[in-house]
């Protein structure tokens, strides 16, 4: 029974995403945490979960990736944001401890964290 | 790695890295004999009899495939120690299977872990995959797969905010039913 009413309500969050999803994948926020060995090693999929948490908590809208190995293991758990119109800048050694200030600081007051910054990607092409 | 639920997330990352589409996830704990098995099929691109042997060797890496690294050594480690032990499977371009064994009841076997939370950082993956994962415990199961639930979704990814919450939440509840008390 249990399975039964969670498929009417996959189907209900199915047609209330349908409504936004073209705004969204246009102008959306990104945020996409390294998932290598490397960044499980160092606690990134906690990482996921504090970044997770703090949306929800905000209510804030943005979709969460996951990638492999980028290749600087050293400074994982790394965590890009990138938002639309601005260019995509990478934070190391994030802790789920940071995850607060990092939401608040980058996402909503709009300023990079020098500090924890470790460098700034292009941003996305228009696919 | 403290939980086996993190192992599985780095071999199914690796499947993801060697190309992968779909992957299924098989975990079955037999009380009765004492044995935990955990078995994940890939359908990548697979590996040589050479690079199968070389990828349970820690100090052997392959930037090219990204099908190999410290993981399944911790892996094959883990299960050691609790009198199992790691298996691998695979030809070019025929995909991988990695099965792990472990004494259900050793004193040194890492818990399960968190395997929800584990298998959502994967639907989170940039490419996407489809997942199949199947979780025994004696005579109870829980099954889930992605292929069934993008069937109702449509063009909506998993990735969407409201459908990731879902997807744990499914997890969640999947994982938490095989350990209730039973009813009788």
């Amino acid at each position: 029974m249990a399975r039964l009413k969670n498929i009417e309500e996959l189907k209900k969050l199915r047609d209330e995403a349908q409504k936004d999803l073209m705004v969204r994948t246009q102008t959306g926020t990104r945020i996409i945490i390294g998932m290598g060995t490397c960044g499980i090693a160092a606690g990134a999929r906690e990482v996921m979960h504090a970044v997770l948490h703090e949306l929800e908590l905000r209510k804030i809208e943005a979709h969460v990736e996951t990638v492999g190995c980028v290749g600087m293991c050293a400074q994982e758990p790394l965590v890009d944001i990138e938002q639309a119109g601005k260019s995509r800048v990478r934070y190391a050694n994030i802790t789920p401890d940071h995850v607060s200030r990092l939401i608040e600081e980058h996402l909503i007051k709009g300023h990079v964290i020098q500090e924890w910054a470790i460098g700034r990607l292009d941003a996305r092409r228009i696919q | 790695m403290l939980e086996l639920s993190l192992h599985i997330l780095d071999v199914i990352e690796n499947a993801v890295e060697a190309g992968a589409s779909r992957i299924r996830l098989q975990i079955d704990e037999n009380l009765e004999s004492d044995l935990l098995t955990i078995e994940i099929v890939d359908n990548g691109r697979g590996m040589s009899g050479e690079v199968m042997k070389k990828a349970l060797d820690p100090f052997y890496t392959s930037r090219v495939t990204r099908h190999v690294g410290l993981g399944l050594p911790l892996f094959l480690e883990a299960a050691r120690r609790c009198d199992g032990g790691l298996s691998i499977q695979s030809e070019p371009g025929r995909g991988a299977r990695v099965q792990a064994t472990f004494r259900h009841s050793h004193i040194d076997r890492a818990p399960l872990g968190n395997v929800p939370s584990a298998l959502l950082a994967i639907l989170l993956s940039e490419r996407a995959v489809d997942i199949e994962y199947n979780h025994r415990v004696g005579d109870r199961s829980f099954h889930f797969d992605t292929r069934e639930i993008r069937e109702e979704l449509g063009e909506v990814p998993l990735t969407y905010p409201t459908i990731r919450d879902w997807l744990l939440q499914e997890l969640r509840e999947g994982e938490a039913s095989l350990r209730e008390p039973s009813i009788h």
